[in-house]
């Protein structure tokens, strides 16, 4: 995962990029599975590996296949970058072992979810009775992020954005393209 | 793309198990990994193999822009709605031990429905997504 990370960095040819993010994304599913968060995998695989990766390629046959070098030096960005990474990885000195069963996230409600679900939701997946039952706001927001997604994109992006307005010289697309769009 | 036959067979051949895939794991959520973001991903990923094949305009013959934007907002509405349907019934937003004769039942049937709407928004997110970045290249 690693390397791959630092080939996304370093590489100017966008398409490679967009094909090793792909990658990255499907060993971190593959890492998901290991610490047997398959539902987490499952959505990384198809929206990280799959959907994503597509709109990148979507994006691309619009932009240039080759990023642009940079005028600029750029050691600030560096700095932060190493600073926070730093900071983070520091952080995680402190943090208990992989499944130890005195962490804190083990004591708090994790206890609950797994001994109650069954009885008080009655399915078998306790990912899913969490996700849709006890954190059922926490879903509606996200489901409410995604539609807003598709609203920005329609907004920018859909039919209504060429039409021609006072003070533009022209429709950004052909009238007889519209309905395409 | 008209001219890759190998593409257009295999593709015609994977769809529809792409979509019974996505309503397996739309509706096998609550017993195996999967849910309604899954599903729809997947869902909308049958479409978008479609759009790429086929062409653009092809796929919207299948999914008009009409369709999309309308099946967007129901599935929010749909999720919203089971929230309220909670308060008419007398419990809290949200709350799907009131919508059916048993606790259980109602957790079943409300989880259902609010899996449903997930699945219904983000499937025609990716979609409309898909279709409006690709029929930009004129």
């Amino acid at each position: 995962m690693a390397a791959t990370a630092f080939a996304i960095i370093r590489l100017r040819n966008l398409f490679a990029v967009v094909m090793l993010s792909g990658i990255f994304s499907l060993l971190a599913a593959s890492l998901y599975v290991l610490l047997s968060a398959v539902d987490v995998a499952f959505t990384e695989a198809a929206v990280g590996a799959g959907i994503s990766t597509l709109l990148m390629l979507a994006t691309l046959a619009i932009t240039s296949e080759y990023e642009k070098k940079s005028e600029r030096s750029n050691w600030l960005p560096k700095v932060i970058v190493f600073v926070t990474g730093g900071v983070l990885i520091y952080g995680t000195l402190d943090m208990p072992l992989y499944g130890a069963a005195d962490a804190p996230a083990n004591l708090h409600l994790i206890p609950r979810f797994i001994l109650e679900s069954g009885t008080e939701i009655g399915i078998p997946n306790i990912v899913t009775s969490v996700l849709a039952s006890y954190r059922g706001y926490d879903t509606l927001g996200e489901t409410v992020v995604i539609f807003t997604a598709a609203i920005g994109v329609l907004v920018l992006l859909g039919r209504g954005h060429n039409r021609w307005r006072p003070g533009m010289r022209k429709p950004v697309v052909p009238e007889d393209r519209e309905e395409e769009v | 793309m008209n001219d890759h036959s190998i593409l257009r067979v295999v593709s015609k051949i994977m769809i529809p198990f792409i979509l019974l895939f996505a309503l397996y794991v739309q509706f096998h959520g609550e017993f195996g990994p999967g849910g309604g973001f899954q599903a729809g991903v997947i869902f909308a990923s049958a479409f978008i193999l479609y759009g790429l094949i086929f062409g653009i305009e092809n796929a919207r013959k299948v999914l008009p822009a009409n369709a999309t934007r309308i099946l967007l907002a129901l599935g929010v509405i749909l999720y919203a709605g089971v929230g309220v349907a909670g308060i008419f019934l007398g419990g809290n937003y949200l709350d799907y031990n009131v919508l059916a004769a048993t606790a259980t039942g109602g957790q079943h049937l409300g989880i259902f429905l609010v899996e449903f709407g997930v699945g219904t928004t983000v499937a025609t997110t990716m979609v409309t997504i898909f279709f409006v970045f690709a029929g930009q290249d004129f």
